[in-house]
């Protein structure tokens, strides 16, 4: 059977650090970067007798997140412990929310009006970091010797799990995008894949089109970019796809992916068995939030970049309306749109600057706007954004530099292409449509940068669809 | 000569305000006492030395966290381990000017009812050293009964304070749940634990709990009282209404020794003006015991992880890190906390958590409906204490359940959270007998009344016979 039938079927679970100015259960401040172990205290080392006190303001922090998501916010929140041992869990427990979490059922939409659904988002502590030293693999087997750095022990981590909706890993990058947004907006999260303050597991399984039901899923793990994320739903997805069609047992379990190899290796699971032992904390009493509180943190919601999206969006030329507005919107350009907007000027020069070409005078918005529109090479423009930024630019300086888009002239071109790289072709035939790119560039390349990259891409895809 | 077996705390704080003693004098006298009679009795893990200023002195149980003092919660996993805080109700002590005399022996984790489980050696019942003075409190009550410290704290989690002062003859209160705080103090199980005092007399346990009680920004679960302590003054109860649960009264296993005094008592209190009738818990009395041995059980094998070798206590030499796990908590901890360890993984484990710790916890419920029911109409429940008098040290080692059964009568209304106070009622083959009277959410007060009419009339000394 064609492979095409199988679809994939992706959840995401995200964890975000709380920028709140001190832990979650105790007093000790928060930040990033300090020596090892000086921010602790009796509560976060576990001492005997030493209580946790919930952080008021985290609190606050789920419910706006919860409130920005749609979530049913909870009457009764309760806390629970998750019980396991590990050097970085001093208590012996962490302190989570099991069955009663602060926010319900909710949904996010994606600027294609595409909605995910949020199953919960919760509130629980962060455990500490330990670090592997000697020993070959820097693991924990082998190792000579591990140390713990308690600094990040406690500190506030938003669990949100989102619903299996996500049916293409571009579109889980693109849900995890949106939603780092939302909560980098809200102001409760820097939400920094590189300092580990947003971090992402991913549960992938596939599926018949048409079929009801799950089939056994992989949960990904220690992914720590975008990029990665993207290519280990993929590579979960062919694997799968691969060993249903042979016929293999796929088996519910975890897995890292490592970034050299494209691979997937099964997760080294901790030597506990998972039965955590929930049940309710008892040395904390439920959150109840009060109906004042969420009313003024209803008030104190930002709108939506989503929001924004589909309205600058509404006013762009509709074929690449989406894109160019997400693009202005995400790398905080709108307020350019909204300037030029003021001035009267054609939305093009929009597009221009969300290909991150950076600040230019205001009055140039004109100029810029009939060179990009006359679809100029890349040189051509990087010259007149160039020049735009410190002075007044003439657009017939740069108009003479038309790209080239005319498909006979580029036809050639991506033939040769296409003879000269076969092991990319075969890889993009396989099914990794991620090599496009690879070849879109050897074509501009070849065009001396002249070639229009949109119709290349159209061009190369169109091509590589014929066998 | 300060006599410490008869000195109470309110006399000793009289002596001190009239400056006929010094703080310095009535600490070292204290001293004396531990250094005379504690070798016999073993009541102290670790003794103080005076920390100066004008206070009262005061024994802290040894679950009970004292920055700068050894706290082992009797257990060797502890074994050298000095806080670095003090628990909120020490802090509340020194903020009183109270001195700490010493660290009380206790079962390891106050998990017992003999302190035959501390890891240190049992304690001794001052009236009769051979006999057991109860636990897991044993150290503070014993210490109290034997002059060794005016008063002292405990903590109670299914009658560690009540019992102890029963087989001991003197006060204690195990106060209501959430009026203490419990910061600080090592946690058995933590919907349970309470701290609370052990005195010679009413009033002083009134006091002291003054001190301790109140809200803690530390402990969640505390609240603040909705009246405050009142010292019991009054010699009658008239107007009270008593009420005599007789499934409490007529329990097996109760001593006819224990239930000729509780009666005698109860007859008392007739005679001071109280209204006395039979009442009915019938399944507090059936479920309670079974009910608090997975619920405590539970939240103690949650609560014990910590002992884990990786920061601070006892860590036994290994090669990595799950045989340094198993090597230290298997050395570390005696028989009683690894036998609760593994009931309460067991009630709380995947598959067996509905049927075993959720139905407790439905159970607890019905308990507390089942107390709240009754205290609509009566103001106190009275009962024996322990069922029986101080028993031989070593008579139920070897037999946990029977050790389990020594809190028959006090667990019901601990898993209420409902305050319970143990007043001295007389004796049986020369032993003392423990009265138990039980009051309503926040009715410390009302017992405090009860308590110290009753010691008026009964005048029971609480001197042990062979040290007056």
């Amino acid at each position: 059977m064609a492979s095409s039938e199988w679809e994939l079927v992706c959840g995401l679970e995200v964890h975000v650090h709380l920028k709140t100015r001190t832990k979650m259960f105790c007093r000790c401040a928060l930040e990033y970067g300090a020596a090892e172990n000086t921010h602790t205290c009796p509560i976060c080392l576990a001492h005997p007798g030493a209580l946790p006190v919930p952080n008021g303001r985290a609190i606050e922090m789920t419910i706006l997140l919860g409130l920005a998501l749609d979530c049913e916010i909870a009457d009764r929140a309760v806390f629970a412990r998750k019980n396991y041992f590990y050097p970085d869990l001093p208590k012996g427990y962490q302190i989570s929310q099991y069955e009663a979490p602060l926010c319900g059922p909710g949904r996010f939409k994606l600027p294609d009006g595409y909605e995910v659904g949020i199953v919960r988002a919760h509130l629980e502590e962060d455990a500490a970091k330990t670090v592997h030293a000697g020993g070959a693999t820097g693991r924990s087997v082998g190792a000579d010797y591990s140390l713990v750095d308690f600094n990040r022990g406690g500190t506030p981590l938003l669990e949100i799990v989102g619903a299996p909706d996500l049916r293409t890993p571009e579109q889980a990058v693109w849900f995890l995008r949106h939603l780092r947004q939302r909560i980098v907006d809200l102001g409760i999260s820097d939400a920094e894949m590189e300092k580990g303050t947003l971090r992402a597991d991913v549960n992938v399984s596939v599926r018949r089109r048409g079929e009801e039901g799950f089939r056994p899923r992989w949960e990904i793990k220690n992914m720590n970019s975008f990029t990665f994320i993207g290519r280990a739903i993929a590579a979960a997805f062919e694997e799968q796809k691969k060993a249903h069609e042979a016929g293999e047992e796929v088996v519910q379990s975890t897995y890292d992916y490592e970034p050299d190899t494209d691979r997937l290796t099964v997760h080294r699971s901790k030597e506990e068995a998972d039965d955590y032992r929930y049940f309710p904390e008892p040395d904390l009493v439920p959150v109840e939030p009060p109906a004042e509180l969420v009313e003024r943190l209803k008030h104190e919601l930002p709108e939506s970049h989503v929001e924004r999206i589909v309205r600058i969006a509404g006013e762009l030329p509709p074929d690449t309306a989406l894109a160019l507005a997400e693009e202005l919107v995400m790398t905080g350009n709108d307020w350019k749109a909204v300037a030029l907007n003021k001035e009267g000027v054609e939305f093009m020069p929009a597009a221009a600057i969300a290909m991150n070409r950076g600040d230019f005078l205001l009055e140039n918005a004109p100029a810029l706007a009939k060179i990009v529109e006359a679809n100029v090479t890349r040189e051509a423009l990087d010259e007149a954004f160039a020049a735009a930024a410190s002075g007044p630019i003439d657009a017939a300086d740069y108009l003479a530099q038309a790209a080239v888009a005319d498909e006979s002239e580029l036809r050639p071109i991506i033939d040769a292409v296409i003879a000269a790289n076969p092991e990319q072709v075969e890889t993009y035939r396989g099914g990794k449509e991620g090599v496009l790119g690879f070849l879109v560039g050897q074509v501009m390349r070849e065009s001396g940068g002249k070639a229009d990259p949109r119709v290349v891409n159209r061009l190369l895809a169109e091509r590589l669809r014929q066998e | 000569m300060i006599d410490t077996l008869r000195l109470t705390a309110e006399g000793a704080k009289d002596l001190l305000e009239r400056k006929e003693i010094s703080g310095a004098e009535l600490f070292a006298a204290y001293r004396a006492a531990i250094g005379e009679r504690d070798e016999e009795l073993h009541c102290f893990l670790h003794v103080c030395d005076d920390p100066g200023g004008d206070g009262l002195p005061i024994a802290v149980k040894d679950v009970i966290g004292t920055k700068g003092i050894p706290t082992t919660a009797g257990s060797k996993i502890l074994e050298g381990y000095i806080p670095v805080y003090d628990s909120t109700v020490v802090a509340r002590l020194k903020e009183h000017g109270l001195r700490i005399l010493g660290k009380t022996n206790t079962d390891e984790f106050a998990m017992g009812s003999s302190t035959e489980n501390s890891a240190f050696g049992p304690s001794h019942n001052p009236w009769d050293p051979s006999r057991v003075p109860g636990g897991s409190g044993g150290g503070s009550a014993a210490a109290v009964s034997a002059g060794m410290a005016p008063w002292a704290l405990g903590s109670d989690t299914g009658g560690s304070i009540k019992q102890p002062s029963a087989l001991c003859g003197n006060v204690g209160l195990r106060p209501t749940y959430g009026t203490v705080s419990r910061y600080g103090v090592v946690a058995f199980a933590s919907s349970l634990d309470q701290v609370g005092p052990v005195a010679r007399n009413v009033r002083d346990c009134a006091f002291l709990y003054s001190i301790l009680a109140g809200r803690d920004p530390c402990d969640s679960t505390t609240v603040e009282l909705p009246r405050p302590v009142e010292l019991p003054t009054a010699e009658d109860v008239k107007g009270l209404r008593i009420g005599v649960p007789k499934e409490l009264n007529e329990a097996e296993g109760i001593e006819p020794g224990v239930s000729a005094a509780v009666q005698a008592a109860i007859a008392k209190l007739e005679e001071l003006g109280a209204e006395v009738a039979e009442c009915s818990l019938p399944l507090s009395v059936e479920y309670g015991v079974a009910c608090y041995y997975l619920i405590a059980p539970a939240e103690a094998s949650s609560n014990l992880a910590r002992y884990d070798g990786v920061r601070y206590g006892y860590r036994a030499a290994a090669e990595e890190r799950l045989e340094m796990y198993e090597r230290t908590r298997s050395e570390g901890f005696g028989d009683e906390p690894k036998r609760r360890i593994m009931v309460g993984t067991y009630a709380l484990s995947a598959g067996y958590y509905d049927a075993y710790y959720g139905q407790a916890q439905k159970v607890r419920t019905v308990i507390k409906r089942e107390h709240d029911a009754l205290f609509e109409t009566f103001d106190a429940l009275v009962s024996p204490t322990s069922p029986t008098v101080a028993f031989p040290l070593g008579a139920r080692t070897a037999d946990p359940i029977a050790m389990y059964l020594c809190d028959l009568l006090t667990i019901p209304s601990c898993m209420a959270g409902l305050p319970g106070l143990n007043v001295p009622c007389g004796l049986s083959e020369g032993l003392p007998v423990g009265l138990q009277l039980v009051g309503p959410q926040f009715g410390e007060n009302t017992l405090f009344r009860i308590g110290h009419a009753l010691e008026q009339a009964l005048g029971f000394d609480v001197v042990p016979e062979r040290l007056r």
